[in-house]
């Protein structure tokens, strides 16, 4: 395959950024897009150029590191998959390719492709867990939990923070991602002691940190790799409306 | 403006912007009710009889005072999220967006904001006679303005009344959208009940707007 | 350098845990506030470590190269962890999982560490329950367990297929709370350079802020050392990119032994190469095979038609079918552990029967069991892996079989620890896939996310105390001090060392090579010959390296091939020491199998004479390794042939 390359580069958090193209030839459909972007930067190396810098780490779409906003989707083209679990095959030779960083003021670029997505751990810190120590936990099975509801639990747990959710939605909401969490821990029995506290303060967090407002328009579900549900974002407006009306 | 409604939570804000909404739409019904009267042959005779009463009555104009306060709340709120949700991406991407989401839910903001400029003119025409800001020939020898007479005209302008039909059709969009999404935000999202809420909306959206698109196809066409 | 001394306290096997805790030393709390703990690596040890160190008031600065400590590579295990509850009531016992262990390991691991990690099993299960992980659950609300390979009882705890991410995100959960507490300090996209060590006690580290590129200085009364295996010595394993020796390699270096490094797990359930631009092989859960057949065709004809697209896998009648797990291994059959699985499939594709372009891959077959259960049932156990398999290789498992194929998974090797975790360096502590001590030659499924969590939550957090103990008169050490100055400058010359190369070559490519003399010379079947060869190889390409490695960019900036450069030049040492012990261990066992030592069926031939032994590895100079011996004493257990026929 023969494709056109269109990518972001900024030298680092201060400078300003561009676009620059890049002819890429003889890629295997059978390629993954990181690993076609691998074979761009072997080349760049070769004319003495700086290679493009992306955030990449397992590569089986678990670790959620990867973050390419690719032809306007987050994760391109394909359906419920990480950018590197997007293969080649989902484009046609010739295609241009026009590659961005996550664009939110909560995640800053950092170099090319490559942003900060701290914030999501700030936001776990405020309350994505529950609060016990290391030994003090009772016989497991004491706890018991409803098959359907664990399942639901392990859907909503399921989300990786990869921010594709953020990238996708028009006012850069992280509505799924922090729903997920308290989602999780609102379906679960464990989760019910701090329930009112930790979405009082995750949702704080988020707001402080700058992302915008949720509008309804389910982008994040339909880019999430994860299929996370909008249904998660009901769950935590409820939680949200009787943590303060109680 | 008041500042606390800045400090409000985003979900506190979209909680009243939902609730809000769901009010103005079982106002719609309301409004709807009273001006379907004009399709009666009586030369205004109910229509005139309904914007009497809720021209008059003690409990609509307390009512009024909470619908106006609501609808003036509903479009402050729109507004506040909007600039926060563009202060939220202060870069945007060169490719624009190609994710799927359902028809027109990204164009809320613009929707309403037709819905908006529609209603200012729909008040400078209606309302705002009403209250004395207005000046307008139409007025009954005890000094209570001839709606009838008011509506009737304007529904005569072909002009007029194409951009209250557009202007209906760009309410059915922003409805449609917005009846999901209302209870979606006041957390009402079962898999029981998320189809018939979807089709409810729809439902509303169509009905309501084509009872008040009729009434200028009436006047137009067979009056 | 001192002798191993393996610290296993004196009593019998069971109780030795508890009488260690009953007699250990315990540092107060107002002195644990006065302590500083460095740990590096995010992953399920540090992470519950660090969680566990800053619950108890200890001061904590924790280390990770990712974004976030999320990201850590335990995220990806997929299957389960082990656990000793016996909830099925099938009859297990903190014996039986610790029997099964030590015989899953070929009877190479520590009695007393092995028996320690079943008995904490529980507790771990107890903590993440508590955590709120969402494991499986049966109907009745009770949690749900599954059969995994090389035990005979369900004992297998799950959520769905993404277990490792569960865990780790219940262990990041925890981390979180103690950072927000301030216990914890987490410094992300850092990279540990060195150790520090003041009159020969670890002291703390130099890490490399991979933002901006500078050198930074840490102090700490001890440093743990969480970062994980070292299966990307061979390029392409089912590590995350990022994965690698650096840590484990540096403190090597600074007199923290290496034990049994050649003692590496190939995984039977990979999809296979594809293409010399790969950078990563997908592992596909072991749990498959419950369900699927393993098999290539019995005609070498067919094989070779199948191979140049001529004939489909389906139209290969049953009788032309050579299902030779469950022909060689008739009791386990597809279920036999996972090194067995592994050399019986590389037998078949080297004698000419495998499968796929390259030949180099066997099918894994759902006909029968889509056939027996129906396609639904097949759907609701592996749908996630089946949709995996799609993506990545463009064919409908449910209609065609997988190819699959082995590839490195995991290292059962890594830095010698003594009974306490703690290295050949005082106060330098090794915990999870980086210590050597739980798995022997070969490693059960499920058995380290177990592991890895018994050392963060449950031993770790303990023995540690037991050095701090006599540490807490020590005040903190400034970072100005003559120690941390040279470390930096050593690093710092290191660094320079590889930007004024400027040579033609990029790193990839000197990787990618590495690799290929890994995986044909010391990969699933190893020889003397090859070993010797692999020496003389790497050899040469490090010396390659160093006169021809190309980086572009400068130093004190974000420069991914410099940090790639840096990890290569560590791979590139490793794999020779690898060598090196692959050919001193003249005996087949687990995943170490030399081709020499093998019985007339083509099992290991162990040899318990010469072997019974760690082999750990003291570092004198590049190149040069002092072998150190500590002999495997089993008290309780008869060590026995492994028969899985």
């Amino acid at each position: 395959m023969k494709l056109t390359l269109r990518i972001w580069r900024q030298k680092d958090a201060k400078s300003a950024g561009r676009f620059v193209t890049y002819p890429i030839d003889n890629i295997s459909p059978n390629c993954s897009f990181l690993e076609m972007l691998d074979i761009l930067n072997e080349e760049l190396i070769g004319k003495n150029e700086d290679p493009v810098v992306f955030d990449h780490d397992c590569r089986e779409g678990i670790c959620g590191m990867c973050s390419l906003y690719i032809n306007g989707r987050p994760h391109g083209p394909d359906d419920a998959v990480t950018a590197c679990q997007l293969h080649m095959r989902k484009f046609r030779d010739g295609d241009t390719i026009i590659i961005e960083p996550w664009r939110a003021r909560p995640f800053p670029v950092i170099k090319d492709l490559m942003v900060d997505r701290s914030a999501f751990d700030k936001i776990i810190q405020e309350g994505g867990y529950v609060s016990v120590n290391t030994g003090g936990a009772a016989e497991a099975n004491n706890i018991l939990v409803g098959k359907e509801f664990a399942e639901l639990a392990m859907d909503a747990a399921a989300c990786i923070g990869c921010g594709a959710c953020v990238a996708a939605c028009k006012n850069a909401s992280a509505m799924l991602f922090v729903s997920a969490k308290i989602s999780q821990f609102a379906l679960l029995p464990q989760g019910q002691v701090e329930a009112k506290q930790r979405v009082k303060k995750m949702v704080k967090m988020m707001d402080e940190l700058g992302f915008g407002n949720c509008t309804n328009t389910y982008a994040c579900e339909a880019e999430c790799p994860k299929l996370i549900s909008r249904s998660n974002i009901a769950r935590m407006n409820r939680e949200f409306l009787c943590a303060k009306v109680s | 403006m008041n500042s606390s409604f800045l400090r409000f939570s985003s979900i506190t804000k979209k909680i009243w912007m939902a609730f809000l909404g769901l009010f103005l739409m079982i106002f719609l019904v309301v409004h709807l009710g009273i001006n379907l009267c004009l399709l009666r042959n009586d030369d205004g005779a109910w229509f005139s009889a309904a914007a009497h009463f809720m021209g008059t009555n003690y409990i609509v104009k307390v009512f009024e005072i909470g619908l106006f306060a609501g609808f003036i709340l509903h479009v402050l709120f729109g507004i506040i999220l909007q600039v926060q949700n563009w202060m939220a991406r202060p870069v945007r991407y060169m490719v624009t967006n190609k994710t799927y989401t359902p028809f027109l839910s990204k164009y809320m903001i613009y929707t309403g904001g037709i819905v908006l400029v529609f209603l200012i003119i729909h008040f400078m025409n209606f309302y705002f006679i009403k209250l004395g800001w207005v000046a307008n020939p139409n007025l009954a020898p005890d000094g209570e303005p001839k709606f009838y007479v008011i509506a009737r005209e304007l529904f005569r302008s072909p002009a007029y009344s194409i951009l209250y039909i557009l202007m209906f059709i760009v309410l059915g969009f922003h409805l449609n959208q917005a009846f999901q999404a209302a209870w979606q935000t006041l957390g009402v999202n079962h898999p029981r009940y998320n189809s018939f809420i979807g089709r409810f909306g729809t439902f509303y959206a169509i009905i309501v707007p084509l009872g008040f698109i009729i009434i200028p196809v009436y006047f137009l066409l067979i009056r | 350098m001192a002798e191993l001394n393996s610290k296993i306290p004196k009593g019998p096997l069971a109780k030795k845990w508890s009488q260690y805790k009953d007699h250990q030393n315990l540092v107060n709390p107002s002195n644990k506030r006065k302590l500083d703990i460095i740990i590096v690596g995010t992953g399920l040890a540090g992470s519950a470590a660090a969680a566990s160190l800053g619950e108890m008031g200890f001061n904590v600065k924790i280390f990770c190269y990712q974004d976030s400590p999320r990201r850590a590579h335990s995220i990806a295990a997929q299957g389960g962890i082990n656990a000793a509850k016996n909830y099925p009531n099938d009859g297990d016992s903190i014996y039986r999982l610790f029997y099964d262990t030590i015989k899953g390991g070929d009877y190479r691991a520590r009695e007393a560490n092995v028996y320690r990690l079943a008995e904490v099993s529980n507790s771990i299960i107890d903590q993440c329950v508590a955590q709120g992980v969402p494991f499986a659950r049966e109907y009745g609300g009770s949690l749900e367990n599954r059969s995994f390979g090389g035990a005979q009882v369900s004992r297998t705890f799950f959520a769905r297929g993404q277990t490792g991410q569960q865990l780790l995100l219940g262990a990041y959960g925890a981390l979180s709370r103690q950072i927000k507490l301030g216990t914890v300090k987490l410094y992300e996209r850092h990279e540990m350079m060195d150790v520090v060590l003041v009159d020969g006690k670890a002291r703390g580290i130099i890490a490399r802020n991979l933002i901006t590129g500078k050198l930074e200085r840490h102090f700490g009364h001890a440093v743990v050392i969480a970062t994980g295996g070292y299966g990307n010595v061979f390029y392409l394993s089912t590590n995350a990119m990022g994965s690698n020796t650096s840590a484990i390699w540096q403190i090597f270096k600074k007199g923290a032994f290496f034990a049994n490094p050649c003692f590496t797990q190939i995984h039977p359930t990979c999809i296979p190469v594809h293409g010399d631009y790969q950078s990563k092989l997908t592992l596909m859960s072991e749990s498959l095979r419950n369900d699927g057949r393993i098999w290539v065709p019995k005609n070498k004809e067919d094989a070779e038609a199948q191979r140049h697209g001529k004939l489909k896998a389906n139209d290969i009648p049953e009788e032309n079918r050579d299902y030779f797990l469950e022909r060689r291994y008739p009791a386990f059959g597809n279920l036999v552990p996972r090194d067995v699985a592994s050399r019986a499939a590389k037998e078949r594709c080297d004698a000419g029967y495998g499968v796929g372009e390259t030949g180099l891959a066997v099918f894994l077959d759902f006909r029968e069991s889509i056939g027996r259960l129906g396609k639904h049932v097949i759907e609701e156990r592996y749908g996630n892996l089946f949709q995996m398999y799609e993506k990545i290789v463009d064919e409908n498992p449910y209609e065609n079989p997988m190819m699959i194929y082995p590839a490195v998974h995991y290292t059962m090797g890594g830095t010698w620890v003594d009974y306490e975790l703690q290295t050949t360096v005082t106060g330098l502590f090794a915990a999870g896939e980086a210590n050597f001590s739980d798995h022997g030659a070969n490693r059960l499924g499920a058995s380290a996310l177990m592991q890895g969590l018994a050392d963060g939550y449950f031993v770790l957090p303990y023995t540690i105390q037991n050095y701090l103990a006599g540490e807490i008169r020590v005040a903190r050490m400034s970072t100005d001090r003559a120690e941390f100055a040279e470390a930096e400058a050593g690093v710092q010359e290191r660094l320079d060392k590889l930007m004024s190369v400027k040579g033609t070559r990029s790193v990839d490519q000197f990787h990618k090579e590495l690799g290929r003399i890994m995986w044909e010379n010391v990969g699933m079947g190893r020889t003397e010959a090859s070993l010797k060869n692999a020496i003389e190889l790497i050899r040469r390409l490090r010396a390659e390296f160093w006169k021809d490695v190309k980086i572009p960019g400068a130093m004190n900036e974000l420069n991914v091939e410099l940090e790639k450069a840096n990890r290569v030049a560590d791979f590139l040492e490793l794999g020779e020491l690898l060598a090196h012990d692959a050919l001193n261990r003249n005996e087949s066992c687990g995943g170490h199998f030399r081709e020499e030592y093998q019985t007339e069926e083509g099992e290991c031939r162990r040899n318990d004479e010469d072997y019974k032994y760690v082999a750990a590895w003291e570092y004198l100079s590049e190149g040069e390794f002092k072998l150190h011996k500590e002999d495997l004493v089993y008290e309780e257990i008869e060590v026995k042939q492994r028969v899985y026929k």
